[in-house]
């Protein structure tokens, strides 16, 4: 338990990270945490869209192939970056926002 | 009958009487009815009794009654004999009964007024008919009537009233029956309404695609395959434990928080998000090649790629470095710190590429951790050694922040840090088995027999001819201190071990008291040994002494020696090539060497730590991918990626195939250890207070080089042609060539020109003596190297259109007995070159500016490149 907590918090700790949302079976957004996940009404909002979504593309993956799954989605847009992870019971959504300066500048060539 | 009979007589006689009055006055005849029965006068005579009874006659007499006591009919003995002949419902009252009285009563009252009013009325009607004698008899009505008048009058008033009376009472009907209707008061209504909480409701809709029919049948499936599973395990009895823990996996399976269920989610996320925020970096490591490197002539660089550092391990020195055999991405650092005075304690951390910002696995330990190795066939067991000499092992299967086993005093640890420890194979029984070096002397090899590490000694490192007379004549051996081992990858018995009084034993793991072989390799303590991974001869060795050997395990003397001007903390060959190594030094810079290219110097000297007083620790190649991770003493751990020309392979010639593998890995090194051991290596290629090698280059033949030359001189005399004997002259000279860095040269010439001297700086080493000028347009310089070419220039001073033009030609020559490049750049190479230079003057007055030219040629073509062995 503490293992997972622990990868969220260094999740959030990377730049540009928003909050991870947890989203059950029906689209709606669990409190993983004890921040105020499901009070902001954008994550809600997020939740419900991405879910029809994830489903869409889910259905999709599989009926072209029935053994097939869905691992991980990135939907790269001009602001941010969204990643879902889904699972059995839930999807878990994570927004970053990648452009903002990492730790590590791209590096050039060491004379 | 004859009553009847008698009776008739009597009405015959009546009616005869009555009618026959006439007739009976008239005859006495009888007059017969025709139907009269007609008697004898006996018959008439005959006396018929008569008895009147009381009875009915016409009562039945054979009633009939069934007797439920006997069960039978039976007649009933009395018959009522009342006869009815007439009945009439009356409505008269005996008068003395209750409603006799009771109306009697009241007829009275009636009667009374009724007698009144009739009175009245009479009155009236006499006061009418008597209207005529109205006076007189009004008068004596009214005295005799007057209470009748008054009664009247009263009567008359109540004439109205009285009427109304009998009126009213005769509304009583005879049957005394009266409704009476009530109405109940109606209960006033009220409605009442009762709600439910209507059932929670929601939508479910769902289609039933292929892909989800499938998901359901494959869920089916793992549930029968689960409980059979199940029912498998329960038939054991003796596997009593093993129940339990499926009982209790079980429980907390169905235990699992929401958090748990995002474990594996969020690790996918994690390193998605570290690619993310890493990108470029990751596609430098994917696809990034150094495309100068084809300008570089066999130089390579590091890129520097991630930087993992743990904030936990700040303060820790990075020990142990080591790349997992099976997860290629995944390796292993341990932390712990080489200084004698300041030990703490010790973490293991093992990081995957993928995720360059926080470790996968986090071990911690009281004491540092020295060395750690990997199995092969485990990878997820990690063999770790500590500074207390414990050793112990990780298993990375189940994350306790334990180690799985672990010595101790009683299983007999080592008394001093254990340097390095290394996974063997398994033994006969199966068992997992290392060995550990530690600087106690004791060369140890650990068994792990059931659960239990059991701890051979292989080996007592003793220090020959230092054996002491102790007490009582006993021979005391001083013990040497194992510092580092390697084991041969292919004679298993055999390896070697450095130690700290800089020898190198070649041991063999059956022989515990003796040792096969002994070099003696450094004057400090052997850092590292490891055999070549291709060669089974060739190990190399590195350590404090600033000193990198290379050996061939037959030969006593290293092949190949090389100085890196710092204490070298390790050394590693690359997986890829036999020829290719790297080393790392505690000035921060990293080495990297290829023999086949360039057998005197790194092809790669490259500062990899930011600050100058970290010290890199460790080296390692990664198995696969071209990078090198390099562990320094802050806990810093860098990833580095070799260029191209780092690891060359050999080029294919045209018309043969290319052969890969060992066996041409083996042959290079080879080719350039069987040229090497034709020439004595005697001696080290620099001492120790030359300064560090500048980048050579090897040249390939028929190559020309061009370099630009810039000279000012002063002179004291303005030069008219060329420089004429009796001259002093300054001058500077700035040189740009490929491959050497720029110089700056002071040439004094002193008259009469017999010397001069020049003095180059910083680096040329170059001091020319001789300076013989042969006509006023010629003059030969000869000029001696540091490293004792001898170099022969002429020059020549001409003018070429009206430019003073001079013209110089050297060609060096070097003790070795071969042609080499002239001195001022750098040192003496072989390289059979000749050189022209074509120099411009422009003199003003005392100045004259020359931009000159100069072109090397490669003369000759050499078969072998052997080595020049001076300077």
């Amino acid at each position: 338990m503490t293992e997972v907590e622990e990868t969220l918090k260094q999740l959030q700790s990377q730049k540009g990270m928003q909050v991870p949302l947890v989203v059950n079976t029906e689209g709606i957004p669990t409190t993983t945490q004890d921040t105020t996940t499901t009070d902001n009404p954008t994550t809600t909002q997020d939740a419900s869209l991405m879910y029809s979504f994830i489903l869409k593309v889910r259905s999709t993956i599989h009926d072209t192939d029935p053994q097939n799954d869905l691992i991980f989605l990135q939907i790269r847009s001009k602001k941010n970056e969204i990643m879902v992870a889904p699972d059995k019971d839930y999807f878990l959504i994570v927004i970053q926002n990648p452009t903002e300066q990492a730790a590590l500048s791209a590096p050039g060539v060491v004379p | 009958m004859a009553s009847r009979a008698a009776r008739k007589r009597d009405e015959d006689s009546v009616t005869e009487v009555g009618e026959g009055t006439d007739e009976w006055a008239q005859s006495k005849a009888t007059v017969r009815p025709p139907d009269q029965l007609e008697l004898t006068d006996a018959e008439l005579k005959e006396e018929f009794t008569r008895i009147l009874t009381a009875n009915n006659p016409h009562a039945p007499q054979n009633i009939v009654r069934y007797s439920f006591k006997e069960g039978t009919y039976k007649l009933i003995g009395f018959v009522n004999q009342l006869a009815v002949h007439y009945s009439q419902v009356g409505n008269l009252i005996p008068k003395d009964s209750d409603e006799g009285r009771r109306q009697h009563y009241r007829n009275e009252l009636v009667a009374g007024s009724q007698e009144s009013a009739k009175v009245v009325v009479s009155e009236p009607d006499l006061l009418e008919e008597e209207e005529g004698p109205k006076e007189a008899e009004a008068e004596t009505g009214s005295q005799t009537d007057v209470p009748a008048a008054e009664a009247a009058e009263k009567v008359t008033e109540e004439e109205l009233i009285t009427p109304k009376q009998p009126k009213e009472q005769k509304l009583t009907n005879q049957f005394n029956f009266s409704e009476r209707a009530s109405q109940t008061f109606n209960n006033p209504l009220r409605d009442r309404e009762c709600q439910m909480e209507p059932p929670p409701r929601t939508n479910f809709s769902a289609t039933a695609n292929q892909w989800e029919i499938y998901d359901a049948y494959v869920e089916e499936l793992e549930k029968q395959e689960k409980t059979k599973e199940k029912e498998k395990t329960k038939t054991p009895v003796a596997k009593k434990m093993g129940k339990m823990a499926m009982r209790k996996t079980t429980f907390l399976e169905s235990q699992s928080d929401d958090i748990t269920k995002v474990t594996q989610a969020a690790k996918i996320i994690e390193r998605m998000v570290n690619q993310n925020t890493y990108d470029d970096i990751a596609q430098d490591f994917k696809y990034y090649e150094d495309a100068a490197d084809e300008y570089r002539d066999q130089e390579g660089t590091l890129l520097p790629l991630w930087k993992f550092q743990n904030d936990k391990a700040k303060r820790l020195a990075v020990t142990a470095l080591c790349w997992n055999p099976k997860y290629k991405d995944l390796f292993a650092v341990g932390h712990g710190s080489y200084d004698f005075m300041k030990q703490s304690r010790g973490m293991l951390l093992l990081y995957s590429m993928k995720n360059p910002s926080f470790p996968e696995y986090i071990f911690s330990s009281d004491s540092g951790i020295m060395c750690l190795d990997m199995h092969v066939d485990h990878p997820y067991l990690v063999v770790v050694g500590h500074y207390d000499g414990n050793v112990a092992i990780y298993n990375l299967k189940k994350p306790h922040f334990q180690p799985a086993f672990r010595s101790s005093a009683k299983s007999g640890k080592h008394t001093d840090p254990v340097w390095q420890v290394k996974w063997q194979k398994d033994d006969m029984d199966n068992n997992l088995n290392f060995f550990s070096v530690s600087s106690d002397g004791r060369i140890v090899s650990w068994t792990l027999v059931k659960s239990e590490l059991v701890h051979t000694d292989v080996i007592k490192l003793k220090v020959e001819g230092s054996t002491m007379e102790g007490l009582d004549g006993l021979q005391l051996h001083t013990v040497g201190c194992g510092t580092a081992f390697d084991f041969h990858k292919e004679i298993d018995y055999m390896f070697l071990v450095g130690t700290e009084e800089g020898k190198i034993y070649k041991c063999s793991k059956s022989y515990s008291s003796q040792f096969l072989d002994t070099y003696d390799a450094h004057n400090m303590a052997v850092d590292a040994v490891s055999w070549n991974p291709y060669h089974t001869k060739v190990f190399m060795s590195c350590s404090s002494d600033w000193t990198v050997k290379i050996w061939d395990h037959t030969i006593k003397t290293p092949m190949f020696i090389y100085d890196l001007n710092s204490a070298v903390g390790d050394v590693a060959w690359a997986p890829y090539s036999s020829t290719v190594f790297a080393a790392v030094t505690t000035d921060g810079k990293t080495h990297i060497f290829d023999l086949s290219i360039n057998k005197y110097e790194a092809i790669c000297n490259q500062p990899v730590v930011a600050k100058k007083k970290n010290k890199i620790t460790h080296v390692q190649f990664n198995p696969i991918h071209p990078i090198i991770i390099v562990g320094d003493d802050r806990g810093h751990v860098t990833c580095l990626k070799l260029s191209p020309n780092l690891r060359k392979m050999p080029k294919e010639k045209k018309g043969q195939e290319v052969q890969k593998g060992p066996a041409v890995e083996i042959a290079k090194l080879d080719k350039l250890l069987n040229l090497d051991s034709s020439q004595p290596a005697s001696q080290p290629r620099r001492s120790p207070e030359a300064p560090a090698h500048t980048e050579g280059t090897l040249w390939k033949p028929w190559q020309a080089c061009v370099s630009l030359c810039i000279q000012a001189m002063y002179l004291r005399v303005p030069p008219s042609v060329g420089l004429s004997p009796a001259q002093v002259c300054l001058f500077v000279s700035y040189s740009v060539s490929p491959f050497a860095f720029p110089d700056v040269c002071l040439c004094l010439c002193i008259p009469p020109c017999l010397l001069a001297v020049s003095v180059c700086v910083p680096i040329s080493e170059c001091l020319s003596i001789f300076c013989v000028s042969l006509s006023p347009s010629l003059s030969l310089c000869i000029s001696l190297h540091q490293s004792l070419c001898l170099t022969p220039c002429l020059w020549v001073y001409g003018s070429l259109l009206f430019l003073p033009v001079f013209l110089h030609g050297c060609v060096s020559l070097c003790p070795c007995g071969r042609l080499s490049l002239p001195s001022p750049w750098g040192l003496c190479r072989c390289l059979r070159l000749f050189c022209v230079s074509l120099c411009v003057c422009l003199a003003a007055r005392r100045l004259c500016l020359c931009v000159g030219l100069s072109l090397y040629l490669r003369l000759w073509v050499s078969g072998s490149q052997s080595p020049c062995l001076w300077g």
